[in-house]
C-alpha cells in the first residue's frame, strides 16, 4: 500500500533521513519508534507531503502510494492532502464550533451538500468516540473541549474527508493516562477501515496498538518488522539497546 | 479547480496592492524630490527667507527645528528612560504598572493639536512662559515623551534576564545592575526610539502652532524664551497664506524636501542601529 | 554595602518611581486644564461678554433664543411675530449706527450724552432691538428694557448645527457640523484604508518572500515616519487639483480629498499592527487545514483572519483613531467650511482643523477661545475610547487550546 524506495532527505546541509526503504500494507497500524530528533516524524511528513512547507529541504528517492509516486506531480498536493488525514502531537482545533471543525475538510474540497456534511460529520464523530459526549453541543466552541476531546476532535475532522490513510506524530503525548487509552483503543478500531501510521516515543504504546514497528535511529530505520518480533526477538543490537531502554 | 483559481485572483490582488502601497510611497517622495531639489543651495539652507517669502532660505527655520528637538529630546529622554526603567524593572506586575501602561497608550494617542491646547494654556499662558522655545520644547516634550518610554520598555526587556539573575547572584544590586549590566545591553535600542523620536519631533506642526512658532522673525532667538520659526510651521504657511503663494511654491518645496530628508536619514539610521544589533545579537 | 551608598540608591529609586507616575499626571494635568476651559464656555453669556440687547418695554417679546437672535440680525427673520411678539417689522440697531445719526458734538464730551440720545431712540421706536455695549446703554430706564443674560447652554453646543463663533451679536457654537464633517472624512478614510491595508497585510505576512518583507517593511515605516504637514502639502499640490478636475469640481478641496489622504496616512498603522496579527496565528493551527486539503488562500480566509480578528479590529480602531486626530494635512486639503456636510464633494472642517484654524484669532478667556478647548476636550476623549477600545480588542486573543 505504501512503499519507499531509497528515499534520502535533507533540511539544508542537515542529512536527516539517509536511504530508507519500507513498505507497509493496507489495514495495519504500523508505529515508527526512536529517540529524540531521529527522524521519524520528518519522515512521517513525507506522506502527506507537509515537509514542503519547509524551505530549502531536498529529497531524493521514491515514495509511493497505492504505486503512484506522490512527489511525481507537484500541482496535486491538495488533492493528496485529501487522500491522507494528519493527526498532530497537540491538538489543535480551529477557533470554530465543534460542528465547523469536523465539516471543514467537507467544505474547503467541495464535498457534498448540507446533508451529506451533517451526515459526514456525525458519522465521522460516531468513529472517533466522540458523538455521544458533544451530539448536544455541536455549536459549542471546540476549545470548550477538554484536551482528550479535542485531541478525538482532530480525530474526526480527519476523518471526515474519509482518507484512506491515517498520519498520526505522537497523538497522545499531550493527554492523560485516561484519554490515553481511549485513543488506543480508537486506533483499534480505526484499522479495520484505515492504514494507519503511528509516530510515537512511548515503546509500550507501539507494542500495544501497532502491527509493525520500524526503529529509527540518526535517520536510519535500523529495523523493520512485525511488532511482536521486534519487541521480543530484536535482531540488531542498537534496536535492543533502546528497547531495553540502554539510552532513550 | 476553482479554489486553485480563487487564490490565483486573491493572491494577485494582493500583490498587486504590495505593489501599489509602495508606489504611493515613491509617487510622493519623488513628486517633492523632483521639485524641490532645484531650490536647495547652500544659500537656501544658510540664509533666512526675503522678499516676502519668495526668495532667500530657511536658515532661521532649520536652526529653530534644531532647537526645539534639543529642547524637547532634553525634558522626554530622561523623564521618558527614567520611566520605563520603574515600570519595566521595579514595579512588578500589580495594579500599579497596568494603569500606568494604560496611560501611556492613552497619550500616545492623543492628536497633536490637543498638545497644542494644553501647551498653551500650561506652559504658555499659566505658567507665564510667552510663546517661546521653553513652551514650545515641554509641549513637544510631552508628544514624544511616551514614543520614548515605548521603546525604552521594549529595549529593556529585550535584556536576557540571565544577564540580571547573574549580575545578582554575584552580589550587585538591583540599581547596579540596571547601570551595569541592563542599560549598557539595551543601549543601541534605546538610542533607536531616541532617533525616531527626534524624527516625529522634527516634524511637527500643531503642538508648536500656539506655544512657539512665527511666521517670520528678523533675528535668531537669543534665549529659551524667545520665539523661533520652524520647518514644518514654514511649510504650512508658505504654502497656505504668505503674500504671494505662487512665487513662494519654490521655498514650500525646498522646505518638504528638508523634512523629507530628516525623515529619510532618521530611518536610515535607525535601519542601520538594528541591523548592527542583529549582528551582534547572532555572534552570541 | 556601604550605608551612604545605599542611601543614594534609595532616592535614586525614588525618584524612579516619581518618574513612573509621569504619564498618569499629565493626562491628569490635561484633564484638569482642558475641561476647565472649557466647561468655562456654558457660563458664557451668549451673546458677546460686555454686550447686550434692547428692547422697548412695550415690546411683548421677553427672550429670545440664539438662533433667533442670529436671524434677525441677518434679516432672516424680519416681523416681531415670528419670534412671539406682535406684528411689527424689526428695526435692527447696532452701536455703530449712532455715529450716523448724530455727530460727535452732539454726543457731549467723552459722550457723556451718548446714554440719553440711545434711550430716545429706543423710546420713540417700539419695535427696535439694539445692540449696545454695556458700558454706553441707558440702564435702570423707563421704556427700555434689556434681554436678560443667557449662557451658552449644552443644546446650543451640541444640538447646535451652526458653527459661526464670529458672528455678531451672539456667536454660534453648534458644533454638529464639526462633528460630522469628521466622522464623513475618517470614516470614509477608513472605507479606503481597510482594505487597502488588510491586503498588504496579507502580502507580508503571508505571501512575501525574505527579501520582499525587508525590503517592503522599510518602506511602510518611511510612510509613516512622513509629517503631517508634508502629507498636506501633497495633497494641496497634487490631489486636490487632480480631484478637481477628474470630478469636474469647482473646487477641488473637499472631505473625499481629505479621505484620500487621510487613507494613505492610516495605512501604515492598520498593515503593521493586522500583520502583526496574522503572523500570530499558530503554526500547528495552519498545518491543520493544509493536511485537510485546504489550499493556502483557503486557511488563510478560513482560518488565519478569524484567528486574528481581534488584532485586526484593533489595527482598524487604531487606524481610525489616527484619521479621525489629523490636524494639518485635513486643514489643507478639505476647504475652509465650517458648515453641514451634504455629499463628499464639497469643502467641509473637521475638529482638530478647527481648533488649528481658529484658536489663534479667539481672544483668550473668551467664548470663542472656550468652546475651542471644549473641542480638544471632545476630541480627548474620543482618543481615549479609541485607545481604550484598540487594547481591550488586542487582549481578547481565542484560546490557544490545550
Amino acid at each position: 500500500m505504501i512503499e519507499t524506495k531509497n528515499i534520502n532527505f535533507h533540511y539544508g546541509d542537515f542529512h536527516a533521513l539517509k536511504n530508507i526503504s519500507m513498505q507497509m500494507k493496507a489495514n495495519t497500524v504500523t508505529a515508527f519508534i526512536g529517540p529524540s530528533g531521529c527522524g521519524k516524524s520528518t519522515f512521517l511528513r513525507l506522506f502527506n507531503r507537509m515537509n514542503d512547507l519547509i524551505d530549502g529541504t531536498r529529497m531524493s528517492g521514491e515514495c509511493l502510494i497505492e504505486g503512484e509516486d506522490i512527489y511525481k506531480n507537484s500541482g496535486q498536493v491538495d488533492e493528496l492532502r485529501k487522500k491522507i488525514g494528519m493527526v498532530f502531537q497537540k491538538p489543535n482545533p480551529f477557533p470554530k464550533s465543534i460542528f465547523e471543525n469536523v465539516a471543514y475538510g467537507l467544505r474547503v474540497n467541495s464535498m457534498g451538500d448540507k446533508k451529506f456534511i451533517e451526515q459526514r460529520v456525525e458519522e465521522s464523530l460516531i468513529d472517533a468516540a466522540l458523538w455521544d459526549e458533544v451530539k448536544d453541543k455541536l455549536k459549542k466552541s471546540a476549545f470548550e473541549l477538554s484536551g482528550g476531546q479535542q485531541q478525538r476532535l482532530c480525530i474526526a475532522r480527519a476523518l471526515a474527508v474519509s482518507p484512506s490513510i491515517l498520519l498520526m506524530d505522537e497523538p497522545a503525548s499531550a493527554l492523560d493516562p485516561i484519554s490515553t487509552s481511549k485513543i488506543e483503543e480508537l486506533i483499534h478500531q480505526l484499522k479495520k477501515e484505515y492504514t494507519i501510521v503511528i509516530v510515537t516515543h512511548n515503546m509500550q504504546q507501539a507494542a500495544r496498538v501497532s502491527d509493525s514497528t520500524g526503529f529509527f535511529m540518526m535517520g536510519e530505520l535500523v529495523e523493520f518488522s512485525e511488532t511482536r518480533k521486534m519487541f521480543l526477538n530484536p535482531e540488531k543490537e542498537e534496536t535492543q539497546n533502546y528497547i531495553t531502554g540502554r539510552f532513550g | 479547480m476553482s479554489k486553485k483559481l480563487n487564490q490565483k485572483i486573491a493572491f494577485t490582488s494582493f500583490r498587486i496592492l504590495g505593489i501599489l502601497v509602495v508606489g504611493i510611497l515613491f509617487w510622493i517622495l519623488g513628486f517633492i524630490i523632483y521639485n524641490g531639489i532645484s531650490v536647495i543651495s547652500w544659500e537656501f539652507l544658510t540664509t533666512g527667507p526675503t522678499d516676502g517669502m519668495s526668495k532667500g532660505g530657511v536658515f532661521p527655520a532649520i536652526v529653530g527645528t534644531l532647537l526645539l528637538v534639543i529642547g524637547s529630546m532634553a525634558f522626554a529622554f530622561p523623564l521618558g528612560v527614567m520611566s520605563a526603567i520603574y515600570t519595566s524593572e521595579y514595579a512588578g506586575n500589580g495594579w500599579f504598572v497596568k494603569f500606568t501602561r494604560i496611560m501611556t497608550n492613552n497619550l500616545a494617542s492623543i492628536p497633536s493639536i490637543v498638545f497644542g491646547l494644553f501647551g498653551m494654556v500650561l506652559f504658555v499662558n499659566k505658567l507665564g512662559f510667552g510663546d517661546s522655545i521653553l513652551a514650545g520644547s515641554l509641549t513637544l516634550g510631552l508628544l514624544a515623551l511616551p514614543l520614548v518610554i515605548r521603546t525604552t520598555e521594549e529595549a529593556l526587556k529585550a535584556v536576557p534576564n540571565s544577564y540580571r539573575t547573574g549580575s545578582l547572584a554575584l552580589g550587585a544590586s538591583k540599581l547596579q545592575t540596571i547601570r551595569r549590566v541592563v542599560l549598557p545591553s539595551a543601549f543601541p535600542n534605546i538610542t533607536t526610539g531616541l532617533i525616531l523620536s527626534i524624527g516625529r519631533v522634527s516634524g511637527e506642526t500643531a503642538p508648536i502652532l500656539f506655544t512657539v512658532a512665527a511666521y517670520f522673525l528678523p533675528k535668531l532667538p537669543s534665549s529659551i524664551f524667545d520665539q523661533v520659526m520652524a520647518l514644518p510651521y514654514h511649510l504650512y504657511v508658505v504654502a497656505t497664506s504668505g503674500t504671494d503663494i505662487e512665487a513662494s511654491r519654490p521655498i514650500a518645496y525646498g522646505t518638504a524636501l528638508i523634512l523629507i530628508a530628516i525623515v529619510l536619514i532618521i530611518n536610515l539610521m535607525a535601519t542601520f542601529l538594528r541591523l548592527k544589533l542583529e549582528k551582534r545579537n547572532k555572534q552570541k | 554595602m556601604k550605608s551612604s551608598k545605599r542611601i543614594i540608591e534609595k532616592i535614586i529609586e525614588g525618584g524612579l518611581k516619581l518618574s513612573g507616575a509621569t504619564t498618569s499626571i499629565i493626562i491628569l494635568l490635561i484633564i484638569i486644564f482642558l475641561f476647565k476651559e472649557g466647561s468655562g464656555l456654558f457660563q458664557s453669556p451668549s451673546v458677546e461678554n460686555g454686550y447686550a440687547l434692547y428692547l422697548n418695554s412695550k415690546n411683548t417679546v421677553n427672550d429670545l433664543d440664539v438662533s433667533e437672535i442670529k436671524h434677525i440680525f441677518d434679516a432672516d427673520i424680519t416681523n416681531w411675530n415670528e419670534v412671539g411678539g406682535a406684528d411689527q417689522e424689526i428695526s435692527v440697531f447696532r452701536f455703530d449706527d449712532i455715529f450716523e445719526i448724530y455727530s460727535d458734538e452732539e454726543l457731549g464730551e467723552h459722550y457723556s450724552l451718548l446714554p440719553e440720545k440711545i434711550k430716545e431712540i429706543i423710546n420713540e421706536n417700539p419695535n427696535i432691538i439694539a445692540y449696545l455695549p454695556k458700558a454706553f446703554a441707558p440702564s435702570n430706564v423707563e421704556g427700555v428694557k434689556v434681554l436678560p443674560d443667557k449662557t451658552i447652554s449644552f443644546s446650543d453646543f451640541f444640538g447646535g448645527k451652526e458653527w459661526m463663533p464670529t458672528a455678531t451679536p451672539s456667536p454660534m457654537f453648534g458644533v454638529i457640523p464639526l462633528i460630522l464633517g469628521t466622522l464623513l472624512v475618517s470614516f470614509v478614510a477608513i472605507l479606503i484604508a481597510l482594505p487597502l491595508g488588510l491586503g498588504v497585510a496579507i502580502y507580508l505576512s503571508e505571501l512575501a518572500g525574505e527579501t520582499t518583507r525587508k525590503f517592503m517593511k522599510p518602506t511602510i515605516e518611511l510612510l509613516a515616519g512622513i509629517p503631517s504637514v508634508v502629507y498636506g502639502f501633497f495633497g494641496l499640490v497634487v490631489l486636490v487639483p487632480i480631484v478637481q478636475e477628474t470630478l469636474n469640481l469647482s473646487v477641488g478641496e473637499t472631505a473625499f480629498t481629505g479621505s484620500l489622504l487621510l487613507a494613505i496616512m492610516a495605512l501604515p498603522t492598520i498593515i503593521t499592527i493586522a500583520e502583526d496579527a496574522l503572523r500570530n496565528t499558530p503554526t500547528a493551527m495552519r498545518e491543520a487545514s493544509l493536511a485537510l486539503g485546504a489550499t493556502h488562500w483557503q486557511t488563510i480566509y478560513k482560518v488565519v483572519i478569524p484567528y486574528s480578528a481581534s488584532g485586526i479590529s484593533a489595527a482598524v480602531v487604531l487606524g481610525v483613531g489616527r484619521a479621525i486626530g489629523e490636524t494639518m494635512a485635513v486643514l489643507m486639503v478639505t476647504g475652509n467650511a465650517a458648515v453641514m456636510p451634504h455629499t463628499l464633494f464639497e469643502p467641509i472642517r473637521t475638529i482638530p482643523a478647527s481648533i488649528a484654524a481658529e484658536l489663534g484669532e479667539a481672544p483668550a478667556g473668551g467664548a470663542h477661545y472656550q468652546s475651542l478647548f471644549l473641542l480638544g476636550c471632545i476630541l480627548f476623549l474620543i482618543t481615549m475610547v479609541i485607545s481604550v477600545t484598540a487594547e481591550s480588542l488586542s487582549k481578547n486573543q481565542p484560546n490557544k487550546g490545550v
